[in-house]
């Protein structure tokens, strides 16, 4: 079953992007990222999927519930955490808690102890004496409580220190395990490489591709490296040209063969050839003409 | 009932403070009558020959060596003025609060309708109105008994309820304002129970703005008028009632809809 589906779905602003005809599909039990930079669309699609606004057309389904006429039933069995988190200050962080699990008609009292006590936070703490990371913390706990089937995460290691994202992914890791599907939006290429099954590469509002993150690491671009130059003669498509001393390291997009037979021209002494990483293939899709 | 409940939460300190001033002023108004009430008798002479300053306020009315009289002028005032700011600024703020403290994303992605959201938070405002009114009901009443009034006619239960309504109308229409608004707009609520406290004062001035009365809920709840009369201008509290409908309904329907930023 898809946890997540789109067929079309548009979101426009008047003059300003929104997404544009985005098709978008997320299996059931997947660790899902969401890669794109600031701007790209990426709040908007969950913010869309969430119900928060709607959208200009196309359709969208959650478990195969339609967000428009089935919204509450899609958020009894969803999580959210939204990339700033605010609450109401003048409440405490375990009053938040029980407000938001009392807001879904459950008692959440052993998970939300449970993931306090992970993230070390503490409920007797006054909402506005929170710093950005421990709202966040607060977050993480409203989205999971209640053992969600779908959690949707955007941008949510900002703010969070690395031994607090370990811990952080080390959860949802274990939620995931458990069936949860983990929809996850962020800019930050290596922790979607590193946790993620796959992965949507969205720009200016479309999905440029979607795939396995084992995929989209494969592509017919590669990263070479050549020593024993310190200037690239001429030669098609290459993009990401980087100079060290007698290296130079570079984004290949064209055949291998017409490569070789020009490499074998050159006096290198050295040379690789390999897979570029998530970050490069990023690079790639948001470089036009590579 | 969650959210109703933090509402009511939410609202407390401000329910407190505005009942205990509101409470105070009246209590206060209500015994010094007794000092006053030997110099009343001349004062409605003098306002009754004042024409359009005693009009404006309904002072060309009413006997204000009677305790209802002096009632429905000076005090009611005090609960018509503090309970329309008290009301404009719940209304007001209730939705709009949401977006522009940014709570309204963790608040509707739970699994909560729009129109529950609008349900419990507009019962949220009619419980916060209903119980400042039931406290100013119970100190006028204790102030009363305490200079020796009885209330022996039902004009003071008249004037409570013209007034609760007031209050419901400014609330609903400023509910329904704060549906359209993504920041907090306590200027403009508390702008609209003052324009609509002038308006009265228009009306009362001249017959050629006697229209006004129609628009403000201020209208039906002239004390001058309750008092003279012994009932509410029906005329004008339909209208209000109309209003009240209008600013809720509007409320509920653009909710439903709206985009949160």
């Amino acid at each position: 079953m898809n946890a997540i589906h789109t067929e079309a779905l548009t979101k426009s602003y008047g003059k300003a992007r929104g997404i544009t005809e985005m098709n978008l599909t997320v299996e059931e039990g997947d660790f899902f990222g969401f890669i794109g930079p600031n701007g790209a669309g990426k709040s908007t699609t969950i913010r869309t999927l969430l119900g928060l606004i709607s959208p200009t057309s196309g359709t969208a389904e959650i478990f195969g519930k339609s967000i428009s006429s089935q919204k509450t039933e899609i958020l009894s069995c969803t999580g959210y955490m939204p990339s700033e988190a605010f609450f109401y200050p003048n409440m405490k962080v375990g009053e938040v808690i029980r407000f938001s699990a009392s807001l879904r008609r459950m008692d959440c009292q052993t998970e939300a102890s449970a993931l306090c006590e992970r993230l070390k936070l503490d409920p007797q703490k006054k909402i506005r004496q929170l710093s950005l990371g421990n709202r966040k913390k607060v977050s993480i706990v409203c989205a999971l409580q209640h053992k969600p089937r779908l959690c949707i995460l955007d941008e949510p290691t900002s703010g969070l220190d690395p031994l607090m994202q370990r811990e952080f992914y080390s959860i949802l890791k274990e939620y995931n395990q458990n069936g949860t599907t983990i929809f996850l939006s962020s800019h930050i290429l290596s922790e979607v490489q590193e946790y993620c099954e796959h992965a949507a590469i969205i720009r200016d509002g479309r999905i440029l591709i979607s795939d396995s993150t084992k995929k989209l690491g494969h592509t017919e671009t590669k990263r070479v490296t050549l020593k024993g130059l310190t200037s690239l003669p001429p030669l098609d498509h290459v993009k990401d040209i980087q100079y060290q001393k007698d290296t130079i390291r570079f984004l290949y997009g064209g055949s291998p063969k017409e490569l070789l037979c020009r490499l074998a021209t050159l006096p290198i002494t050295d040379v690789t050839i390999t897979e570029p990483d998530l970050e490069e293939i990023f690079m790639h899709y948001y470089q036009e003409d590579l | 009932m969650t959210l109703m409940k933090q509402e009511l939460r939410k609202g407390r300190i401000s329910l407190i403070l505005w009942t205990a001033i509101i409470s105070f002023l009246l209590g206060v108004c209500i015994l010094i009558y007794p000092e006053m009430e030997h110099q009343m008798n001349d004062l409605s002479g003098m306002f009754a020959d004042m024409g359009g300053f005693s009009a404006a306020f309904g002072m060309d009315k009413i006997n204000f060596g009677e305790f209802m009289g002096f009632f429905g002028v000076e005090c009611a005032n005090v609960l018509g003025l503090g309970g329309a700011f008290f009301a404009a600024l719940l209304g007001i703020s209730s939705l709009a609060s949401e977006e522009k403290e940014k709570t309204a994303e963790f608040l509707l992605t739970h699994p909560i309708s729009r129109t529950q959201v609008v349900l419990e938070k507009y019962c949220a405002i009619l419980i916060q109105i209903a119980i400042l009114n039931s406290v100013v009901i119970i100190v006028t009443l204790l102030s009363a008994f305490a200079i020796g009034e009885f209330p022996k006619d039902n004009t003071l239960a008249l004037l409570f309820v013209a007034y609760f309504i007031l209050q419901v109308e400014i609330a609903s229409i400023c509910f329904g304002i704060s549906s359209f608004l993504d920041r907090g707009g306590s200027g403009s609520g508390l702008g609209l129970a003052a324009l609509f406290y002038f308006l009265n004062i228009i009306a009362n001035l001249t017959d050629q703005a006697q229209f006004l009365k129609y628009i403000t809920p201020f209208g039906y709840t002239e004390g001058a008028d309750i008092v003279a009369t012994g009932h509410i201008e029906l005329k004008y509290l339909s209208l209000g009632i109309l209003f009240t409908a209008i600013g809720a309904v509007t409320a509920f329907l653009k909710y439903r809809k709206k985009d949160i930023s």
